[in-house]
C-alpha cells in the first residue's frame, strides 16, 4: 500500500490491549455506570461520568448529561428523546465505531459512514393493551451507506465483522440478566 | 511389577499415533503406542451409524499407505475408516499395546514417568496423539433443561430411532449439527436447528469436490505460523459437509428445503424457555461472505494455473435464505421439543496429564506440536502445523516434522 490509511483509530493500541488483557483477564473487567434523577412527569435526567476499568476507577474527560422524556403524542413534554431511542443511539454508534476500527485494521480508508437505524415498536405492549405484544422492539433495521476505498464485498465484510464484535449488538440480540432493586 | 524403560511413548493408536510410530520406526527409535481400547477406538465407539468421512477417498493417505480401492471420489463409512486405520497399523508394524489406558504422565529427571492400567513406564519423550475430540462440550445452561426433555450428545447418538417421537432441537451447525439435523428430519421428526457461527461449504465447486480445491489451491497447506489469528483458526467449527454417495451439498438452504427451522445461537434457558440470539442474520452473512472469499481464492488459483479451460466456469451458490422472523424463544415446557441434541463441539481430555502445559482454557500449550515441556510432543490437533492437521491426510507432514524435532531433541540438538 502506498498511502497510509487513517480512519483516526489507534488500532495498534487496541491490538496491544488485546494481547495484554489475554494474560490479565481481571484488568478487563469494566463497570459502566449512569445515574439518573426524576424531574417530573416522564422526564428524567441521566448523567454519565465515572466508570471502572483496568483495575481502578476511571472518569470521562467531561460529564455527559442526557434528557429522556417522551414525545407530545405520548401526552408528555418532550424534553428529550425516548429511552428506547437511546438504544438505537447506542447501536448506531457502536456499529460505526466497529466499522472504523475494522477498516483501519484491514487497511481500508473510509470517506463517509452514515447509518439509518429504525426500530419497529408496537406500543400496545407498554400500554398493556394486548398481553401478546412485547414491550420492546419487534425488529431493528440498520442501513449503512459507506463510501470507502473498498469493494462491495469488503464493505459488507466490514459491516458483518462490526456486528460480530459489537457490545450493543450483542446486548440487544442476546438475553442479559438484569437486576433491578431498591437500595 | 517393575518399571519398563523405553525411549518414546506414543499415546493413542488412531491415525496420528500410528503416523508418529511410522516415523519413529524409520528413525530406529524404540517406542510403544499405548491405546486405551483398540486401534481407531473413537471411530469404533464414539461415532454415529450413518457417518462417513468428510474427505473423499483419494484424500485418505497416510505415510507410505493410501486408499487404493475402486472409488477414489467416494467417502468411507465408519467401518471402512476403522479397516483403513487397522490396516495401516499392520502395514507400519506399529508396536501397539491395546487395552492400555494411560492414567498419568509426569515429568521426572531425564524424561517422563507414564502410569497405565497395565503397568509403569519410563521414557525420554512422549507423543500425545490422543485426539482433539475426547469429550463432548455441552453448555452450562443444559442443567436448566426440564427433566422430561431427553438430552443427547454426538458421543451417545447412533441414529434417529434412539430419540423420542416429537420435536428435536439440534444445537450447533458444524458438520455434526447439520448432518444430525438432516437425518433426524428425514426420520419425520420436526427439527429446529440453533445456528451460531459456522463454516459454509458446497460439496462440489466447478465440478470438483470442494476439498480437491482446498488441496490443490494450497489452502490446506497453509502453515500455522502464516495464519494471522491462529487461536481463531484452531477454534473454527468443522465445515458444513457430508460425505454421501450422491455428493450432495448440506448447507442451511438444503436443510430449510427439507423443512428444518432455523433459530439463532442458543443463549440461555430461563424459566423453562430456551432463548435464542437475534443475530442469526449476521452469522449467515458472515458465513456467506467467507465462502465467497474462499471461492474467489479458488478461482484466482485456477486462472493463475491456467486450468480455467479444464473446469466449468466460476459459480456462486445462492445466498443463505434468512428466515423472515426466526423465533427468539421456545417454551420447553409445552411439549413441542421432546429431545435436544448438543452438537456444540468437543474438547480434548488431559485429565491424565500431570505436566503443567495447559492454558487457562484447558488446551495444550504448544508451538506446532512442540509442547512447552522438553521431550513432550503433540499430534492430531486442529491446525497443529497446517490447516489440514486434523484430516487423515494432514498427519503425514505434521508427524514427519514433529518426529524430526523429537529425534533432534533426543540427540541433544534442540531442547
Amino acid at each position: 500500500m502506498t498511502t497510509t490509511v487513517d480512519n483516526g483509530v489507534n488500532v495498534k493500541a487496541l491490538l496491544d490491549a488485546r494481547e495484554a488483557l489475554k494474560a490479565a483477564p481481571e484488568a478487563a473487567q469494566f463497570k459502566w455506570r449512569v445515574t439518573s434523577t426524576w424531574n417530573r412527569g416522564v422526564h428524567t435526567t441521566v448523567r454519565v461520568k465515572d466508570f471502572f476499568g483496568l483495575g481502578q476507577e476511571q472518569s470521562h474527560k467531561t460529564e455527559s448529561v442526557f434528557q429522556a422524556d417522551h414525545p407530545e403524542v405520548f401526552a408528555a413534554d418532550d424534553n428529550g428523546i425516548t429511552p428506547i431511542e437511546y438504544l438505537l443511539v447506542g447501536l448506531a454508534s457502536c456499529l460505526t465505531a466497529g466499522i472504523a476500527s475494522v477498516a483501519q485494521n484491514r487497511g481500508i480508508q473510509l470517506r463517509s459512514v452514515e447509518a439509518t437505524v429504525e426500530g419497529s415498536h408496537d406500543i400496545r405492549g407498554i400500554l398493556g393493551a394486548d398481553s401478546d405484544v412485547r414491550n420492546g422492539y419487534n425488529d431493528i433495521t440498520v442501513t449503512f451507506r459507506i463510501d470507502a476505498d473498498a469493494s462491495r464485498e469488503e464493505i459488507e465484510a466490514l459491516v458483518a465483522q462490526s456486528q460480530k464484535r459489537s457490545a450493543v449488538f450483542d446486548a440487544l440480540t442476546n438475553p442479559t440478566n438484569v437486576t433491578v432493586q431498591v437500595a | 511389577m517393575g518399571v519398563e524403560n523405553l525411549t518414546t511413548v506414543v499415546i493413542g493408536a488412531g491415525h496420528a499415533g500410528l503416523a508418529a510410530s511410522h516415523f519413529l520406526s524409520a528413525a530406529s527409535i524404540d517406542h510403544v503406542v499405548l491405546e486405551r481400547g483398540e486401534v481407531a477406538n473413537s471411530w469404533r465407539r464414539e461415532r454415529w451409524d450413518s457417518l462417513r468421512l468428510l474427505t473423499p477417498n483419494w484424500c485418505s493417505r497416510l505415510p507410505g499407505y493410501r486408499y487404493d480401492g475402486p472409488d477414489p471420489d467416494g467417502y468411507m463409512t465408519v467401518a471402512e475408516v476403522i479397516e483403513f486405520i487397522d490396516r495401516f497399523a499392520t502395514v507400519c508394524r506399529a508396536p501397539v499395546r491395546t487395552g492400555t489406558a494411560v492414567t498419568s504422565v509426569r515429568r521426572v529427571d531425564g524424561g517422563y514417568h507414564v502410569t497405565t492400567s497395565q503397568g509403569e513406564l519410563r521414557c525420554r519423550s512422549v507423543v500425545i496423539a490422543s485426539g482433539a475430540c475426547n469429550r463432548p462440550v455441552v453448555p452450562p445452561f443444559a442443567e436448566a433443561i426440564p427433566p422430561f426433555i431427553e438430552q443427547i450428545t454426538p458421543f451417545d447418538y447412533r441414529g434417529p430411532s434412539q430419540l423420542p417421537e416429537g420435536g428435536v432441537l439440534v444445537v450447533g451447525a458444524s458438520a455434526t449439527g447439520v448432518q444430525l439435523a438432516d437425518e433426524i428430519r428425514r426420520s419425520g421428526r420436526p427439527v429446529i436447528l440453533s445456528v451460531g457461527e459456522h463454516v459454509r461449504m458446497p460439496r462440489t465447486y466447478r465440478g470438483r469436490d470442494v476439498l480437491w480445491w482446498m488441496d490443490a489451491a494450497g489452502v490446506w497447506d497453509q502453515r500455522h505460523d502464516e495464519i494471522e489469528d491462529l487461536n481463531r483458526a484452531r477454534r473454527l467449527p468443522s465445515p458444513q459437509l457430508i460425505g454421501s454417495p450422491e455428493r450432495r451439498t448440506l448447507d442451511l438452504n438444503a436443510l430449510m428445503d427439507a423443512g428444518v427451522e432455523l433459530v439463532g445461537r442458543m443463549a440461555v434457558v430461563r424459566d423453562g424457555r430456551a432463548l435464542f440470539s437475534g443475530g442469526l442474520r449476521n452469522v449467515l452473512s458472515l458465513a456467506d461472505l467467507k465462502l465467497g472469499r474462499l471461492l474467489t481464492t479458488f478461482d484466482e488459483w485456477a486462472t493463475e494455473k491456467g486450468i480455467d479451460g479444464e473446469v466449468p466456469p466460476p459459480e456462486r451458490p445462492e445466498p443463505t435464505r434468512v428466515p423472515a422472523s426466526p423465533r427468539l424463544q421456545i417454551d420447553l415446557t409445552r411439549g413441542e421439543i421432546r429431545s435436544i441434541v448438543w452438537a456444540t463441539g468437543f474438547r480434548p481430555d488431559y485429565e491424565w496429564l500431570d505436566v503443567p502445559v495447559l492454558d487457562a482454557k484447558g488446551q495444550l500449550r504448544h508451538d506446532g506440536g512442540v509442547v512447552d515441556s522438553p521431550g513432550l510432543y503433540a499430534l492430531g490437533l486442529p491446525v497443529l502445523r497446517r490447516r489440514k492437521s486434523t484430516f487423515i491426510h494432514g498427519i503425514e507432514d505434521d508427524a514427519r516434522e514433529v518426529i524430526d524435532h523429537l529425534v533432534g531433541y533426543l540427540a541433544g540438538r534442540v531442547n
